[in-house]
């Protein structure tokens, strides 16, 4: 038995945003009498964190704490349109419609601050902390709290805003595929380094080192954490996962559960590396692209690399099983 | 460990420091991070109804059969069965959840008339007070069949003999009037004669399972109000509303999607199998109704990633500059639409991959076949592409005793450079990914490779 072990690479690019576009998304946002602020959705956080980083996107725009910001989302009755969390769209169209609800929210808010200060809206900022004050004089300030509590009961004014992003639809030219696909994309390049065992042909994934480029990362250890369980699930689908195991040959042994249909536990899960670049792109919140969907990708062409570098077999079959390892490294001794 | 911070700051200085942030930019706590680790997060089965009925279907036993009798009377006698559901019983059971962005036809019945296209097609649902009646129930239906002559491979599929499985008449979805959605880039045959190398794979891939943590399901509460209550964990509440009313022909005000909370998605939650039938169970029999796959449900009969067969042929000069590529692309829809028409645009909008290559023919084909119908799952129409398109890259270096990187730096694209969509390319960044990459592992490149940027200009004739 010996232990063969092999580095691959893979570099790839990934759209932002339903194909062709046509993929709304809204937003509306008011303000409480005590200083909250409720972005109102309906769109679906999946765990990835789409909550977070809309909240961070509001309270970023409003100039107000995050604890300030309270994102109520998922039920169609209270919230306004989205078109739904796939496609690697929701801190794009989502983060985009909350920075515009935010900003119309803004401007009210300035403006009943204004009034209680007796200052012109234009010459007044937040400081980040709850309070509105006066550029260039900054104990002239007024806490969100005393402002809303004014535009509630003293102006009679609702702090409120409304955001939608919308890329129009895109029909491709039938004749040549000429079409306006995507609102940006994002790039990675993964190094996989794998072990393989020539008796078993067992192909086990050491490390993977990522560099991606995800325009801005609006929450980086998020950001990372998405890399790096795509990166797991890249894994999975290299090594492990199929629901037809014979495919096409046959549609017999299909798992129905977990013990058949394997996936890396604990022990198969590979060191990581990562590392994020920052190219913000002009239609993105803050910059940020999408990388939902493609931190999946290139880790699977750099194991099948990999492999090809430690043992000379060539896998062109997804998933790369033992047995076709095995069949590879017979095929190369005969 | 500590985590430290994954940004490098060092790329792109000049268009990064336009941010003056509080608050993007930082680790913020993911909001619902403590819920899940608690174990208190709410999903919708945590929600409890008294008089709670359960929904479970009775599926084809056969890839490819004609229908020729149902029988539930058997089914009925169970004790704690309140209904069967058929085909007759789904207001408008010939859908397509695409239908919402324009895609036609409606091909598929939310449960089976007078045929079958895959093994595990929902034929009958039962309604029952437990969900051990309703197996039972499910079980005891008795459908006689006559089977036809099935087609399990892409390439058969397309084959002049094969037997057509759809009713449209073709085995494969149209792209208006085309058998595939095309790209036409260049020339590629001028391209082939003017390489010095030509490399021409294969490569394929097997379907894969989502597998959620939480399997795919609703609970429908009928309302007081006459409504209908949706607890869903749907990734897209307001798709699943609209594409459920229209099959229930009820007005979409009549019903309300409340969710978000999702126990794993990856595109597996976007198909809407499960509300409609729950919505008709929960007005037939005015009950709140649970309809949830099991895990063998989730894994043999849910839409997995479809299966791809694709052929890259590329015309390579000696010095590793690509100068046609072409692909054809075969995507294993299954049995069904769903998804796949879209995500097959979505594989040509990607092609050639992220690389300059001046001359580009691609025929990226959306294929029926009597297997369980694929559909949406994260990147799909990129992913295998990708380990196609990646695969190709390192084989050809290989072949032409170049550095893998370098060969990639070499075609890569740049800022105004023209995709073969024809759209010009900004905002490029593959050859600093690729940069970065290489400096994590202590690849080293030469100083030429060192001074490429994404934002130079190509600087050759296309």
């Amino acid at each position: 038995m010996t232990l063969l072990r092999g580095r691959g690479y893979a570099s790839v690019n990934y759209p932002t945003g339903m194909n062709l576009g046509g993929d709304p998304s809204q937003a509306l946002i008011h303000a409480t009498t005590m200083g909250g602020f409720v972005i109102s959705l309906s769109s679906v956080d999946l765990g990835q964190g789409l909550k977070t980083v809309v909240a961070q996107c509001a309270a970023e725009t409003l100039g107000m704490p995050m604890a300030n910001v309270i994102v109520d989302t998922a039920d169609t009755d209270t919230g306004p349109h989205c078109m739904g969390t796939f496609a690697s769209r929701g801190t794009h169209r989502i983060g985009n419609a909350v920075i515009m609800a935010a900003r119309e929210a803004r401007d009210v808010m300035l403006a009943v601050a204004a009034e209680e200060l007796e200052a012109d809206a234009d010459d007044l900022e937040t400081d980040g902390t709850g309070f509105v004050r006066l550029k260039g004089s900054p104990e002239t300030k007024i806490h969100i709290q005393d402002v809303t509590l004014a535009a509630h009961f003293k102006q009679g004014r609702t702090i409120s805003g409304r955001g939608i992003y919308l890329k129009e639809r895109n029909y491709p030219v039938p004749e040549t595929g000429e079409m306006d696909p995507d609102s940006c994309q994002a790039h990675a390049c993964t190094v996989a380094e794998v072990e393989v065992d020539d008796e078993t042909g067992v192909a086990t994934v050491l490390s993977l080192h990522n560099a991606y480029e995800v325009g801005r990362a609006l929450n980086p250890a998020m950001a990372a954490q998405q890399v790096e369980g795509g990166g797991w699930m890249g894994v999975s689908h290299a090594v492990f996962e199929s629901t037809e195991p014979y495919y096409p040959a046959s549609r017999d042994h299909g798992p129905v559960d977990f013990c058949e249909y394997l996936m890396p536990g604990p022990a198969e899960i590979p060191v990581q590396s990562s590392v994020i670049l920052e190219r913000p792109a002009s239609n993105g919140p803050f910059g940020a692209k999408g990388i939902g969907e493609m931190t999946a990708n290139a880790p699977i062409p750099a194991i099948a690399n990999a492999i090809f570098d430690a043992c000379g077999v060539r896998l062109t079959t997804m998933p790369f099983t033992p047995e076709s390892i095995l069949r590879g490294l017979d095929a190369l001794r005969a | 460990m500590p985590r430290v911070n994954p940004i490098d700051t060092e790329y792109f200085k000049d268009e990064r420091k336009a941010g003056d942030f509080t608050v993007i930019g930082t680790t913020v706590q993911r909001s619902d991070a403590l819920g899940h680790v608690t174990g208190r997060t709410e999903f919708f089965e945590d929600r409890t109804f008294p008089d709670l009925a359960h929904v479970k279907i009775h599926r084809s036993a056969h890839h490819h059969a004609r229908i020729d009798s149902v029988d539930c009377s058997e089914a009925l006698k169970v004790p704690g069965v309140l209904r069967v559901i058929t085909h007759r019983d789904v207001p408008s059971n010939w859908y397509v959840v695409l239908r919402l962005i324009g895609i036609e036809p409606n091909d598929e019945p939310v449960l089976a008339e007078d045929r079958v296209l895959y093994k595990g097609e929902p034929i009958v649902a039962v309604v029952a007070d437990s969900e051990a009646a309703a197996i039972e129930g499910a079980a005891r239906v008795r459908v006689g069949y006559t089977e036809l002559p099935a087609v399990f491979d892409v390439e058969e599929a397309l084959a002049p003999d094969a037997p057509v499985i759809k009713q449209a008449g073709t085995n494969y979805f149209v792209y208006e009037g085309h058998h595939a959605r095309r790209l036409r880039f260049g020339d590629v045959e001028r391209g082939f004669a003017q390489s010095d190398r030509i490399f021409e794979w294969r490569y394929s891939s097997a379907p894969i399972e989502h597998a959620p943590t939480e399997t795919t399901g609703c609970i429908v509460v009928p309302q007081s109000s006459g409504r209908l209550l949706i607890h869903s964990n749907t990734q897209a509440a307001f798709f699943t509303l609209d594409n459920t009313a229209l099959i229930l022909d009820r007005p979409f005000t009549d019903l309300q999607v409340k969710g978000g909370t999702v126990g794993g998605g990856f595109g597996g939650k976007v198909d809407v199998m499960v509300e409609p039938l729950a919505c008709i169970a929960a007005t037939l029999t005015n009950r709140p109704v649970k309809f949830v796959y099991t895990r063998e449900e989730e894994m043999q009969v849910s839409s997995p990633r479809a299966a791809e067969r694709i052929y890259i042929k590329d015309g390579v000069t000696n010095d590793g500059r690509i100068l046609a590529r072409k692909v054809m692309l075969y995507v294993d829809a299954g049995a069904y639409s769903r998804h796949s028409p879209y995500g097959t645009t979505k594989a040509c909008a990607h092609l050639p991959g992220p690389y300059t290559i001046p001359n580009v023919y691609a025929d990226c084909h959306c294929v029926y076949t009597n297997r369980t119908p694929s559909s949406a799952m994260r990147g799909f129409g990129v992913t295998i592409a990708d380990f196609a398109l990646e695969s190709q890259m390192d084989r050809i270096a290989r072949a032409l005793d170049l550095d893998p990187l370098q060969f990639r730096l070499r075609n890569a694209y740049r800022d105004g450079d023209l995709k073969a969509h024809r759209k010009v390319a900004e905002g490029t960044a593959l050859i600093e990914v690729i940069q970065r990459a290489a400096a994590l592992v202590g690849h080293e490149l030469p100083d030429e490779y060192l001074a490429l940027t994404s934002t130079t200009p190509r600087g050759e004739k296309a």
